[in-house]
């Protein structure tokens, strides 16, 4: 049967079911062949923090968006085209998101009384009427996985397990991608399972070959590859982005890797990845505690180790004192907070951008620390590497702001050429020996770089130059514990003006204006940088002029900041928080910014975010 | 009969260390700061700080690769007095810090100094973790059994019923048995002395110096202001509850020696004259059990009365120590070559964009 194929420019496909359904691992494989096939795609996972909630309810529903399409793309998209339910609670928790005229895949065989009661559906939804503004394609998948697979040795349970896969090679026909990449994957999961193996492809196969023979599907789509700039890509989530970047910097800098973490969603996945990485000399340490964790990084900082800790808010709280002494002993540290929705544990598995005042200003004492935030996903790779180049040439600790979004979301990255990374190891040099012009031949600690304000790193093992450290007051220059007044005080100026020098190191702000003329500047930080600049395009394509600039560098701010700022009539700052980089713009340059806030634990959406920005221009 | 070479005698080259060129010809001098040691006159920390440094010297390990961590109290002050790499660290922490340190840079010597509401308070968490962990560390832990810097609170180590500025009416908290809780957390090396002893100090400390791994020292400390004489029933020459523990010798003390132990049901260690029992029966002191549970045993002789309370070293066992274990993952690794940036980045699963 040849069926009509169309062509489209992009597609959003949402995979829900339950926790147990394997949908973040169909959404992984989908995007993956979607990689290999040449989209350009943005992802969005979105799963509940519970491991496996009560089966068949609406807190155990787990999603995997994917936006893919045949230009660049920013965002995993705001409105699903095609959503695959696996049971009445995925279509429950994922209608509301569906544009009328979307498609809708359901797995009936879950629709029954029993599924349908324990998300509230009085009558099935397939049978009254109320998804006649979708395109519904009914498809028993676990009968149709169990059928195709009755000839083999395995479980009933074991057969019905494997209907993701049966889900994904429907899909997978449906848009044209490659096979090849999933069954290799497929062999090489369950090459020790060789049963469960040939389940898992032969689900795979019979949904392939379903959606060529079946009617519920009449039309094939085309997204033709993206074109990219030429080179290697591969996709990348943030988080693996993140430890790369890490194991980059540690190279680039001479220096061997040492992370100190304890287990905390969404974080997690950055100590896992450089768990694995013991060929690169990456010494990992799972600690007691955050505090431990930050403890033994700091350590390792005093012994000349690169020192990483990694964590999310509620980490954060507790790391605070530490990264308070590592201000005082001027010690490097890249402390990564991956942020989530709080006040406190808040929802673990989704995202939010609210810690950024905590990092700034989340200590005792003027205590001022770095914060780099990084903007998407493969960013958190040079994200990293910029905050170890503060980190080990100024001797501070440097806070990296990532987000749930970013650590599980994914993106195409090009390859970055190994040659093209910054030499940090020019950054920066251990201190050998007392410097000839010290007056007394003494090593002094606290003497500064006259540039860079950095003083010595000075670490055990080298002769001549024993010396102590600690929390309390140091006297300026031999390090000694001070307690005279006005030495506080030259140190309190000294350690804030140290911080704030870096802004020499910071190019200057990225201001996009394609037309010169826009009077209303959009300014963002961190993971929102995809919706901004998807909403900017289509406030541009709507006739507008607007000008988009984001924030890399949030302690110190570029150099050239305030004056950017002035030079637009209007500034739009959209942050998923309350407004808290608007406080520090407000108050750093007495600029009304207009703040555009939404706090729901999940990315903007560019069309709401597209709205705020007409409105601002509407009114400049 | 027990080997002698089995266990640390303290006799010669430090065994937990071997990476770094023999440093002879140091002197306690040497390992003086030319900072004022500020603690109140008459404090047991004077007389830690003169045998510690002037145990020092005996290392035989260049001063550039001893390292001192402290936390906070009066105690955590020590690695000011040290002429050697230091930090004076969080209150509660320095195991931690110690274990990052110590983990990535095996030629050090590290020691860390506590007190008991340091270690035992806000630090617990660490401290157990770090000795079950087996972390090449040496913990120090000064126990005054009360809060000196903060000027007199009870602490985890103060008696049932302590009248403090806290607890005018008395504590009401069970204390710690520091060498009990050590054991618990099944550390590898626990010992005990006291700041006045300086030749049992420091045979403890020589003891602890050549311990492959975590080791874990309760120093009996005097607090002069706040609690004096917290531990003087021991104090006294000949105290009748002083246990001198002595590996592969039977446990004698009271009177001319005249008590020994004997195992009483459960486990437990009773004191005997020593007459009245066969010889046979006498317990004799083994550092080396595997099993923590005569070590522990022991530690519950003292139960508060000074009427049975043993110094020396309770328990030293081999045991890999964490950094060794993490540096021979690493080598197992690299084996068959050391990582490739390029290669990383580009994973598995790459396609190219012409």
């Amino acid at each position: 049967m040849t069926k009509q194929v169309q062509e489209l420019d992009h597609v959003i496909i949402r995979f829900a079911g339950d926790s147990g359904d394997g949908m973040q691992l169909t959404g992984d494989r989908f995007t993956q062949e979607t990689a290999v096939f040449g989209n350009d795609l943005s992802t969005l996972p979105n799963f509940p923090a519970e491991i496996r909630a009560p089966a068949g309810t609406l807190p155990g529903v787990s999603s995997f968006q994917l936006h893919f399409a045949d230009h660049d793309i920013l965002t995993p998209g705001d409105a699903p085209d095609v959503l695959v339910a696996m049971n009445p609670a995925a279509l429950k928790a994922n209608l509301k998101d569906l544009p009328r005229g979307a498609d809708v895949i359901v797995n009936t065989d879950e629709f029954t009384k029993r599924n349908l009661t324990k998300v509230g559906y009085e009558a099935s939804p397939l049978e009254d009427g109320s998804l006649e503004a979708y395109n519904v394609h009914a498809v028993p998948l676990t009968s149709l996985t169990v059928k195709a697979l009755e000839d083999l040795d395995i479980t009933r349970k074991d057969a019905e397990r494997a209907k993701n896969m049966f889900a994904l090679g429907l899909l997978s026909w449906l848009y044209g991608r490659p096979a090849e990449g999933t069954i290799a994957f497929l062999e090489a999961k369950f090459g020790r399972k060789p049963e469960i193996m040939k389940a898992n492809l032969t689900a795979f196969h019979a949904g392939w070959n379903f959606g060529e023979t079946t009617e519920a599907f009449s039309v094939r789509y085309e997204v033709k590859p993206a074109s990219l700039r030429p080179g290697k890509y591969r996709n990348i989530t943030g988080n693996t982005a993140l430890a790369y970047g890490l194991i980059a910097a540690a190279q680039l800098a001479k220096l061997p890797l040492f992370l100190g973490s304890y287990p905390i969603t969404p974080a997690s996945d950055i100590l896992h990845e450089l768990a694995k990485h013991k060929k690169f000399g990456v010494r990992t340490f799972q600690a007691e505690d955050e505090i431990a964790s930050v403890g033994a990084a700091l350590g390792a900082a005093f012994g000349g180790s690169l020192p990483v800790t990694t964590t999310s808010g509620p980490g954060m709280a507790l790391k605070a004192e530490t990264v308070g002494l590592a201000v005082s002993v001027e010690l490097p540290l890249i402390i990564c907070d991956v942020q989530r929705a709080g006040p406190s544990t808040g929802m673990p598995t989704k995202t939010e951008q609210a810690d950024l005042l905590m990092a700034l200003f989340g200590r005792n004492g003027e205590s001022p620390v770095p914060v780099v935030a990084a903007a998407s996903p493969s960013d958190c790779f040079h994200a990293a590497i910029e905050a170890a180049r503060i980190a080990v040439t100024y001797r501070t600790p440097v806070i990296l702001l990532s987000d749930g979004y970013l650590a599980n979301g994914s993106e195409p990255w090009l390859i970055p050429d190994v040659a093209s990374l910054p030499d940090l190891s020019a950054q920066f040099a251990f201190a050998t020996a007392a410097p000839a012009d010290a007056g007394d031949g003494e090593f002094q600690p606290f003497r500064r770089d006259p540039v860079t304000l950095a003083r010595p790193w000075a670490v055990p093992g080298t002769p001549g130059l024993e010396h102590r450290i600690g929390g309390i007051e140091k006297a300026n220059g031999t390090g000694d514990i001070s307690y005279d007044p006005d030495n506080h005080d030259l140190m309190v100026r000294t350690r804030q003006a140290k911080i704030d020098g870096i802004a020499s190191s910071i190019p200057p702000l990225a201001v996009d204006d394609p037309t010169g003329d826009a009077k209303v500047l959009v300014l963002g930080w961190g993971s929102t940088y995809g919706s901004i600049g998807a909403a900017v395009r289509r406030a541009r394509r709507a006739g507008h002029s607007v000008a988009q600039a984001h924030l890399r560098h949030l302690n110190p701010f570029p150099p050239d900041l305030g004056e950017v700022l002035r030079r637009y009539d209007k500034v739009l700052v959209p942050e998923i928080n309350l407004g808290q980089l608007a406080l520090l713009l407000r108050g750093r340059f007495l600029v009304d910014v207009i703040s555009y806030n939404r706090v729901r634990g999940l990315p903007f959406r560019a069309a709401e975010l597209a709205e705020a920005i007409e409105e601002v221009i509407a009114h400049a | 009969m027990l080997d002698k070479h089995d266990v640390p005698n303290g006799a010669g080259r430090l065994q937990s260390l071997t990476l770094v060129p023999r440093a002879t010809g140091l002197a306690a001098k040497d390992f003086k700061s030319d900072q004022e040691v500020r603690w109140c006159p008459g404090c047991g920390d004077y007389a830690i700080l003169a045998a510690f440094q002037s145990f020092l010297p005996e290392l035989e390990v260049p001063r550039e690769n001893v390292v001192v961590i402290s936390g906070i109290g009066c105690a955590a002050r020590l690695p000011y007095y040290v002429d050697t790499f230091g930090m004076h660290s969080i209150h509660g922490r320095a195991p931690a810090i110690a274990t990052g340190l110590a983990t990535t840079r095996p030629d050090l010597s590290v020691w860390v100094i506590s007190g008991d509401g340091d270690a035992l308070s806000i630090g617990g968490n660490h401290l157990i973790h770090a000795l079950r962990r087996n972390v090449n560390i040496k913990i120090l832990l000064f126990n005054n059994r009360i809060y000196g810097l903060t000027k007199g609170q009870y602490s985890p180590t103060s008696e049932q019923g302590k009248v403090t500025k806290s607890t005018p009416f008395g504590s009401l908290d069970q204390p710690f048995n520091p060498v009990s809780l050590a054991l618990g957390a099944e550390a590898t090396f626990v010992a005990r002395s006291v700041d006045s002893d300086r030749k049992h100090l420091q045979s403890v400390l020589r003891a602890a110096a050549d311990h492959a791994g975590a080791a874990f020292i309760e120093i009996f400390q005097n607090c002069p202001i706040f609690n004096d004489d917290a531990w003087a029933p021991i104090k006294e020459p000949n105290a009748p509850g002083l246990i001198r523990l002595v590996h592969g010798e039977p446990v004698r003390f009271g009177p001319d020696g005249s008590m020994g132990l004997t195992y009483g049901p459960h486990g437990v260690l009773t004191p005997v004259p020593a007459d009245s029992v066969p010889a046979s029966e006498l317990v004799v002191h083994d550092v080396t059990r595997e099993d923590p549970s005569y070590a522990f045993a022991l530690s519950r002789l003292d139960n508060g009365d000074f009427a049975h309370t043993p110094i020396g070293v309770f328990r030293s066992v081999p045991r890999p120590s964490y950094d060794t274990l993490m540096a021979d993952q690493i080598a197992t690794a690299r084996a068959g070559g050391e990582g490739d940036l390029a290669s990383l980045l580009a994973g598995n699963d790459t396609w190219e964009v012409s």
